[in-house]
């Protein structure tokens, strides 16, 4: 029988809280499915608030895949901010999903995606919110299943304990795989419990089951092995990965959001993976290998997602735009089928060289040349050899001086502060580059108007990444640095007014450091912070420092570690870590070479255009580089029917 | 999808005003919002918008009057100009099947007039008070309505403002709602359009203001309902004590 809607009794609070439009869905392009036709129902969650969550590819991709599937429901659920949080615990209003407004304790499943580390305490409030017991020990029959995704769940070890699985890899065929065993579980009519169903889940290596592995410590604090609790659990999980896009161009019909969010676009992602092999990147570790959608695919997903959405701006993502092997025919295409319509479209461009001139030219065919963005992480020619980062300084003048020779006014430039082996001089190296742009810039325009923007950010470490050993820099060095360097560009009288700089401090951090390289003794962290007010931690009006370093103190008192000792601390080659068991088809001793080839400043190279470099994870998953040229044509330009 | 509409500044060759209706769950939807999702259902339904000129062409909207965030309307009016001539009845179709439910097009005649703005001179709201009987409503009412002045103060966007209710307020009726289980008073405004205008919100602080404390404690829980039913230019010279509020668009209709 369909749970009744909380609407009614959302619908009171509605008047009393900020931009109210978040939190009532109708969604043009929301499926809303009939409760009782489907025997396996999903409440998918992004982890943060609706403006940042509902624009999100993963879950709009599951939410459809799922929708299709015969006899599945799924319904979307985020963040609901404190203003709203706090009514609805005084008038026992349960978190809810805003396609139907079922409350989400009442569906089979609750799965949410983790873009980022800073969105756990929010599963907490969610799951409180929802009467579904934040412990995963605490939960009986009736409670949904929590199961996490998204690139932070190749390390869920830190909310081991607030989880009943994780999906480590792509969800679009493994949400398919469990709700079969959850029908199948459910039609048999529920035999041997929850246990046993995540006992079928866990056995099926579809996903993880942290409750069944045991995590043995060493006296120091470090672990000593993490081993399966019962039989019949493998010792490794995998990650998942799709093979050949073309047969998965989801979201067919984006959601097109009422309230205002962060990305007002429709976006179709034209590759997956990565292999540039930034050291500093766990994207580009953990969705190997590369995977190409074809220009075909591409044109018609562009093409179908306008027509459902009537969005004007289309955005080709992946992580590394400009490196899709037919983008030139892709973006000429594009760029012919909508001149003149009012749709532009935007490339995630942020690889520095001039072919990527070439294509944001082409992009900006009819319009105005604002801003271009380019990403060198790393301020010094040494720090770049560190970081596997292969552009030299005189590629990035080069292409800097194309860009504002071609009419662009700014450019953009990515750093990254605290990367390994890093020192003041490395860092004090950007305001150099910047002056460099400037003076370049000036003489190919032959204007004083242009400008060029260092935004810059501490760098984390992370799992499954060749700097997964590495110590984090402390958060009084990153400032310090930061501070140095703004001061370098401030008290540059010709060129420092040309240089705008954007920078974060580095608590926050440190916080996402802890939360990324933690083990299971982070979990009470977590929920110390939580219980004590934590809440959109990824937002730095809502985040609180010393909040955070006091619940780590507290809860971790009795143990031989410490906050320090989960970020600051260099790891050797020996030590277990705490995702050692979730298997991104890494070779672990090709990261470890990896890592001390970091440190002798000796590159690797991308193995779409050079031998394999033996990363382990085609060998290991069975996988494949999916690239082009393909032979599938492109559509004829046509001139569609007006109303 | 239009393809290869017009490019650069394209003047409107045509121009249709609609009356819209904002329901149910989608009153929340701020003018911004509601803005945002016309121009998509524009898009989707293949409207031949005309466009201004510039770098970042617009199409060419009018905007009236929009009801606040929260409160549902079935008497929302804005113009368009296409680049293409079109049948106002094709058009209040698709662009209605292009809108989500709860943001519905009412009607759509095309512009043959001028001074559209000026007709929309007053507002009928229903405003549903749950929780209070007619009566509890009924005195501070009588009241608001002897008085000569009542100001009332909100928060804008420019500071705190200050408004006279009394003297926008043309009418004023009160009754109990006949499909409410549980006590709700419905009371019904009528609105002089001014600017900035009396909203209301604004009704209901002037009545809080010269309510009787008991009563006045009342008035915020559960929230109100506020509908507007009507807008348009208003009849003076009806004979009843009921105000009327014309059709907007009569007088496009009628001309030829």
């Amino acid at each position: 029988m369909s749970p009744e809607s909380v609407f009614p009794a959302l619908e009171a609070l509605l008047p009393r809280v900020q931009k109210p439009i978040q939190y009532v869905g109708g969604e043009v392009n929301a499926v809303i499915a009939e409760w009782d036709a489907a025997d396996v129902r999903w409440a998918l969650m992004y982890p943060d608030a609706y403006e940042v969550g509902a624009p999100n590819q993963g879950v709009q991709i599951l939410y459809e895949v799922l929708n299709e599937a015969e006899g599945v429901l799924a319904e979307r659920t985020y963040a609901v901010w404190p203003d709203l949080e706090a009514l609805m615990r005084e008038h026992d209003v349960p978190q809810f999903t805003v396609d139907s407004h079922r409350p989400v304790g009442a569906f089979d499943l609750f799965g949410l995606s983790f873009s980022t580390e800073l969105g756990y305490t929010n599963m907490l409030t969610a799951l409180d919110l929802a009467g579904i017991p934040v412990l995963a020990r605490d939960r009986s029959d009736g409670h949904p299943l929590v199961i996490a995704g998204g690139h932070a769940a190749f390390n869920p070890e830190p909310i081991a304990d607030f989880i009943d699985a994780a999906v480590l890899g792509d969800g679009e065929e493994a949400v398919l795989r469990i709700s079969e065993i959850v029908r199948d579980w459910k039609s048999a009519g529920q035999p041997g419990g929850r246990d046993q169903l995540l006992a079928d889940i866990a056995a099926s290596g579809v996903a993880y089951v942290p409750a069944f592995y045991d995590v043995e410590y060493l006296e120091d604090g470090r672990i000593r092995r993490v081993v399966p609790a019962r039989t019949g659990i493998p010792w490794r999980v995998a990650k998942h990965t799709v093979m050949d896009l073309d047969e998965w161009p989801y979201p067919k019909a984006p959601l097109v959001p009422l309230a205002e969010t962060v990305h007002e676009r429709m976006s179709v992602e034209i590759f997956r993976g990565c292999t540039r092999g930034c050291r500093f990147c766990q994207a580009g570790m953990i969705t190997r290998p590369v995977r190409e959608r074809s220009k075909a695919g591409i044109a018609e997903m562009v093409d179908r997602g306008l027509a459902a959405t009537g969005y004007e701006e289309v955005g080709l993502l992946s992580l590394s735009s400009a490196d899709h092997s037919e983008i030139a025919e892709v973006t000429t295409y594009l760029a012919d089928c909508y001149e003149g319509s009012q749709t532009s479209l935007s490339l995630p461009s942020t690889r520095v060289d001039a072919f990527n001139i070439d294509l944001a030219n082409e992009l900006s065919r009819n319009g105005r040349r604002s801003g271009l963005t380019f990403a060198p992480e790393g301020g010094s020619e040494r720090m770049r050899r560190v970081i596997n980062k292969q552009v030299t300084e005189d590629d990035l003048i080069r292409t800097v001086a194309t860009a504002y020779g071609a009419g662009w006014r700014q450019v953009k430039l990515y750093f990254m502060c605290g990367l390994p082996t890093e020192t003041d001089d490395d860092v004090l190296q950007i305001a150099r580059l910047a002056r460099e742009v400037i003076r370049v810039g000036r003489e190919v325009s032959g204007r004083r108007d242009i400008r060029c923007t260092v935004s810059i950010g501490g760098f984390v470490p992370k799992p499954h990444t060749p700097f997964q050993w590495a110590g984090q820099l402390d958060h009084e060095s990153t400032d310090a640095r930061l501070a140095k360097l703004r001061d370098a560009i401030r008290t540059d009288r010709e060129y420092g007014k040309s240089i705008g700089f954007r920078y974060h401090d580095g608590k926050p951090g440190i916080i996402e450091g802890l939360l990324s390289r933690g083990d299971r003794r982070v979990g009470q962290v977590i929920l110390t912070a939580w219980q004590r007010g934590a809440r959109f931690d990824g937002w730095s009006e809502h985040f609180d420092f010393d909040r955070w370093a006091a619940a780590a103190a507290d809860a971790l008192a009795k143990e031989p570690v410490d906050l320090d000792w989960y970020t600051t601390r260099e790891r050797q080659h020996a030590e277990v870590l705490p995702w050692d068991h979730l298997d991104s088809g890494l070779d672990r001793e090709w990261l470890w070479e990896d890592w001390q080839d970091a440190i002798d400043e000796v590159g690797v190279e991308d193995c779409r255009w050079h031998p394999c470099s033996d990363c382990g994870v085609c060998d290991q998953l069975g996988t494949e580089i999916q690239v082009g040229p393909t032979d599938l044509g492109l559509p004829e330009i046509r001139v569609s029917a007006l109303a | 999808m239009s393809r290869k509409p017009p490019r650069d500044y394209v003047a409107p060759v045509q121009r249709f005003r609609l009356r819209y209706a904002k329901r149910g769950r989608l009153r929340f939807a701020s003018h911004r919002d509601f803005q945002r999702a016309f121009e998509r259902a524009l898009r989707r339904a293949g409207v031949p918008m005309a466009y201004s000129a510039g770098f970042s062409p617009h199409p060419k909207i009018s905007y009236a009057n929009a009801a606040p965030t929260g409160t549902a309307s079935e008497a929302e009016y804005l113009e368009i100009g296409v680049a293409r001539e079109c049948d106002a009845d094709d058009l209040r179709v698709a662009i209605d099947a292009a809108l989500p439910p709860g943001l519905d097009i009412v009607d759509v005649v095309e512009a043959r007039t001028s001074d559209f703005a000026a007709r929309l001179q007053a507002s009928r709201w229903r405003i549903a008070l749950p929780g209070l009987t007619a009566e509890q409503v009924a005195a501070p009412l009588h009241e608001l309505l002897g008085r000569s002045e009542c100001l009332v103060e909100r928060l804008t966007k420019n500071g705190v403002r200050t408004f006279d209710v009394r003297a926008a307020l043309l009418e004023g009726r009160v009754a109990p709602a006949t499909d409410e289980p549980d006590a709700c008073a419905i009371l019904t405004v009528v609105l002089r359009q001014a600017t900035p205008a009396v909203r209301p919100d604004d009704v209901l602080a002037a009545l809080r203001s010269v309510a009787p404390a008991p009563v006045a404690d009342g008035w915020h829980q559960p929230p109100p309902q506020v509908t507007r039913e009507q807008q348009g230019p208003l009849d003076e010279g009806g004979a009843t004590d009921v105000i009327v509020i014309g059709d907007p668009l009569a007088a496009d209709r009628e001309a030829t």
